[in-house]
């Protein structure tokens, strides 16, 4: 549904362009081209370090970490596995509802659900080649402190 | 021009650690190759919207009104823009990078495209719908309201922690690549 959505609009775009200016147009769909290819190489390593990470990490050693850790403990492994992994939210909630049903902490599921959507380790590559070394790092590590604290926070909120 | 062998010589050394990694670990094998097809399906799937649209904003926005909407003066409205722009995304956070790099060219401020950043990975409507049906509307909703905060403090903090010139360095950079 996410991704129809996305071509319904490029699309969209696309077709709304077309009629007003043909050459622009061409000369959008070039700088599209041109911005793809300058990010390739490190997409290509993204592709390898995801690779590599979810056959490691995969659904069932992930729900084992949720589960079996609770307390601050379990919270930080959460947060970590969550940082690591690179799943869309379409696996990932549904995954992380049953573990939810089967007991695990709220508190350790939302280290998980947000240090999953705000971190990326394995993406850095491409994340370095647009905001630089520097940005990268403290994006990831403020995003990967503040998902242990917003899972606290929605921890106690799902408690009252 | 940097070389096409230098360029990728990165993805080179990752697709020859691969090979290693699989030779090595046969029992991750299976679930390695696995991955590898279905995120390389997954990226070819929503590479092609995304840098259309990209190219789009790059040809149709003029600066001068992206520098209006989202530039340094553009106060609580810019970032309110920010947020939305990035809620109403599709697509994985690597998308959003690309994105980020034109907004930054067209003149948006970096706390705006920290905001936009932060937005696109974290309160998108149709993945906060799956979530509240997933999870209950009380964690959705409380994660999304600490997320809007936290997504906040870390544009603040990252705009603090970073120093001017190497701002002034990012947009150069975006404008090279872009």
């Amino acid at each position: 549904m996410d991704t129809f959505f996305l071509y319904a609009l490029a699309a969209l775009g696309l077709g709304a362009s077309l009629l007003r200016d043909r050459t622009r147009t061409l000369a959008a769909v070039k700088k599209a081209w041109k911005a793809f290819e300058g990010i390739l190489p490190q997409l290509l390593v993204v592709l390898v370090l995801v690779a590599v990470a979810l056959a490691v990490l995969d659904t069932a050693t992930i729900s084992r970490f949720l589960g079996s850790g609770s307390g601050m403990l379990g919270v930080l492994g959460a947060s970590l596995v969550g940082a690591i992994t690179l799943i869309p939210g379409f696996v990932a909630f549904p995954a992380a509802a049953a573990l939810l049903k089967g007991g695990a902490g709220a508190t350790q599921i939302a280290a998980f659900v947000s240090s999953l959507m705000m971190v990326g380790v394995v993406t850095l590559p491409m994340e370095m080649k647009y905001f630089g070394r520097r940005a990268a790092l403290l994006r990831n590590a403020f995003a990967w402190a503040f998902s242990i604290l917003a899972a606290f926070f929605v921890g106690w909120a799902v408690s009252i | 021009m940097r070389s096409f062998a230098k360029r990728y010589a990165a993805a080179i050394g990752a697709a020859l650690a691969f090979a290693a990694f699989i030779a090595a670990f046969p029992a991750w094998r299976g679930a390695a190759l696995g991955s590898m097809g279905f995120q390389t399906k997954a990226m070819l799937l929503v590479i092609p919207p995304i840098f259309i649209l990209l190219g789009l904003l790059d040809v149709w926005v003029p600066r001068e009104k992206m520098i209006r909407y989202m530039g340094e003066g553009s106060g609580v409205k810019g970032t309110v823009l920010a947020f939305l722009l990035g809620s109403f995304a599709a697509g994985p956070l690597y998308g959003a990078f690309p994105f980020a790099a034109v907004l930054m060219k067209k003149g948006s401020s970096f706390r705006n495209i920290l905001v936009f950043i932060g937005a696109w990975s974290t309160t998108k409507i149709p993945m906060l719908l799956f979530e509240m049906a997933a999870l209950g509307k009380r964690f959705a909703l409380s994660r999304l309201a600490i997320d809007i905060v936290g997504i906040l403090i870390i544009a603040w903090a990252i705009k603090l922690a970073l120093p001017r010139k190497e701002v002034d360095r990012l947009y150069a950079e975006a404008e090279r690549i872009g």
